[in-house]
C-alpha cells in the first residue's frame, strides 16, 4: 500500500493539486449560488474553513473507534453539529450576512468537500495531518470562491468588496450577478485552469 | 456473547455517545445566542419605523432635538372569512402625541413570500413610508421592489383608494409605475399594501388605541 500522504503534503494538495473545486469539482453547490459578491463568498469560505477544520479534528479524535458501517453517520452527525453552530453564531453576530446567505449555511451539511475529508484523510489520519488537510483544502475552497466571486462582482456591479473599481461609466453586466454569470464563470475559469495544467504536462514531456 | 456483539444498539454506542454530546453542545449554543437572534429580528423592524412613520428629514429632526420615539409593539387580530388574522402593529408616540403607525404584513409575490413593514400617519388616511423586510424576487427585476425609487412612490398615497400598479405609467393619484419586467412583483406589493391596510384601519380607528 502506498505511504500516506504527510501533514505537509496534504496542506499542500489542498491549495492547487487537489483544489477542491477546480481539480475535485466538490462543493460545487455554494460555488455557483453564493459567488455574486466577495463578501458573501468570504463569509461562505469561513463558515466552510470552520465546519471542515471541527469535523475533520472531530474525526480524526474517534478514528479507532469507527465502524465501517457506521462512519457516514458519524460524519454527518458531526459535520451537522458544526454547521448549526455556524448557523447560529451568523444569525447572532452577522444577522444581514445569515439573510443574505439563507438556507445556503444549513446546507453546508451535504458539501461533499467536508464529507470526502472525513473519509479520505481524517479517518485515517494523525489529528495534526487532518488539521493540517482541513486548513489546506480550505484556503483551496476559499481561492476557488474567491476567484468566481471577483470576476462576477468586478463585471457585474463594478464592485470590489462593495468598493468600486470600475469606472462608472461601466456597463453593470447584471448577468454575470444572475445565475448564469455563476455557471459561464465557473466554466471559463475551470477550462482555463485545465489548458495550463495540460500545457504545463506537455512542457514537462519534452524537457 | 457472540449475540451480544452484534445487537445494533451495542454497535451504535458511539452514534448514541456522540448525539448526546453534540446535543447538549448545541443546546449551550443555543442557550447562549438565541437572545442576540431574537434581539437582531426585533431591532431590524424597530429601527426601520422611525423613518418609515417621520420621513429621512424627520428623523433627522428628531435628532437634532434629541428627541426618540415611544414604539409600543402589540398584536391586533382581525376576523375575516371566518379565519383570524393576527398582525403585528407598532404606534409610535412623540411627546405623548401618537405620530403614526407601522403594520409589519406579508404576501405572496412572484418567486416567494414578500414580507413588508407600512408605515401610516396618525389619522390613518396616508401612507408615510413602505419597507420590504423580505423578498426572493428575481434578482435584477422584481428585487428592485425594495429599491427606494419604487417604494417611494407609495408615500403619501390616500388610503381610502386601493393602489395600483400600471404597467403603463402612473397617471391617476392612485396609480403608481410598475417595474419593468416585473409587473407581478410590483401589483404584489400593492396588494399586499391594500389588504393589510384595509384590514386594519377600521380595527385602529375604532379603537382608537390610548397612548400608553
Amino acid at each position: 500500500m502506498a505511504q500516506d500522504p504527510t501533514s505537509f503534503e496534504r496542506f499542500i494538495q489542498g491549495i492547487i493539486p487537489e483544489n477542491p473545486v477546480y481539480r475535485q469539482l466538490l462543493g460545487l453547490c455554494p460555488t455557483l449560488a453564493v459567488t455574486n459578491n466577495m463578501k458573501a463568498a468570504m463569509t461562505m469560505a469561513g463558515a466552510v474553513a470552520f465546519v471542515l477544520f471541527g469535523a475533520n479534528i472531530v474525526i480524526s479524535l474517534i478514528r479507532n473507534l469507527l465502524k465501517p458501517h457506521l462512519r457516514i453517520v458519524i460524519f454527518t452527525l458531526t459535520i451537522a453539529t458544526f454547521v448549526t453552530i455556524v448557523d447560529r453564531f451568523l444569525a447572532a453576530y452577522m444577522y444581514s450576512m445569515s439573510k443574505a446567505l439563507g438556507p445556503y449555511i444549513p446546507l453546508i451539511i451535504v458539501n461533499c468537500i467536508i464529507i470526502a475529508r472525513c473519509e479520505v484523510c481524517a479517518s485515517k489520519q494523525s489529528v495534526i495531518t487532518a488539521g493540517a488537510d482541513a486548513i489546506g483544502q480550505s484556503i483551496g475552497f476559499g481561492l476557488a470562491l474567491a476567484s468566481i466571486a471577483g470576476v462576477r462582482e468586478i463585471l457585474g456591479t463594478g464592485m470590489f468588496f462593495g468598493l468600486r473599481v470600475m469606472p462608472l461609466t461601466w456597463p453593470d453586466w447584471v448577468i454575470m450577478v444572475l445565475p448564469p454569470g455563476a455557471f459561464f464563470t465557473l466554466g471559463l475559469l475551470l477550462g482555463t485552469f485545465n489548458l495550463i495544467e495540460s500545457k504545463m504536462a506537455k512542457n514537462k514531456n519534452k524537457g | 456473547m457472540e449475540k451480544f456483539k452484534n445487537n445494533y444498539i451495542i454497535q451504535a454506542w458511539l452514534v448514541v455517545f456522540l448525539s448526546l454530546c453534540f446535543g447538549s453542545a448545541l443546546a449551550g449554543v443555543q442557550l447562549v445566542l438565541s437572545p442576540k437572534i431574537e434581539a437582531n429580528k426585533i431591532n431590524e423592524t424597530l429601527a426601520k419605523v422611525p423613518e418609515l412613520i417621520l420621513g429621512k428629514e424627520g428623523v433627522k429632526r428628531l435628532a437634532k432635538e434629541g428627541l426618540s420615539l415611544k414604539i409600543n409593539p402589540r398584536i391586533i387580530q382581525i376576523k375575516k372569512n371566518n379565519r383570524i388574522i393576527s398582525y403585528k402593529v407598532f404606534q409610535a408616540i412623540e411627546k405623548g402625541k401618537v405620530s403614526g403607525w407601522v403594520i409589519k404584513s406579508s404576501g405572496r409575490g412572484y418567486a416567494d413570500k414578500i414580507e413588508l413593514l407600512i408605515g401610516l400617519n396618525p389619522s390613518l388616511n396616508k401612507i408615510s413610508g413602505l419597507f420590504i423586510i423580505e423578498q426572493k424576487e428575481t434578482p435584477g427585476l422584481g428585487n428592485k421592489i425594495a429599491n427606494l425609487d419604487f417604494r417611494k412612490q407609495f408615500i403619501s398615497k390616500n388610503t381610502n383608494t386601493a393602489i395600483i400598479a400600471s404597467k403603463t405609467g402612473a397617471t391617476s393619484p392612485n396609480e403608481i409605475d410598475a417595474i419593468t419586467g416585473a409587473t407581478i412583483s410590483s401589483r404584489s406589493v400593492c396588494s399586499i399594501v391594500n389588504t393589510a391596510v384595509k384590514d386594519l384601519r377600521s380595527s385602529l380607528k375604532k379603537n382608537q388605541i390610548k397612548p400608553i
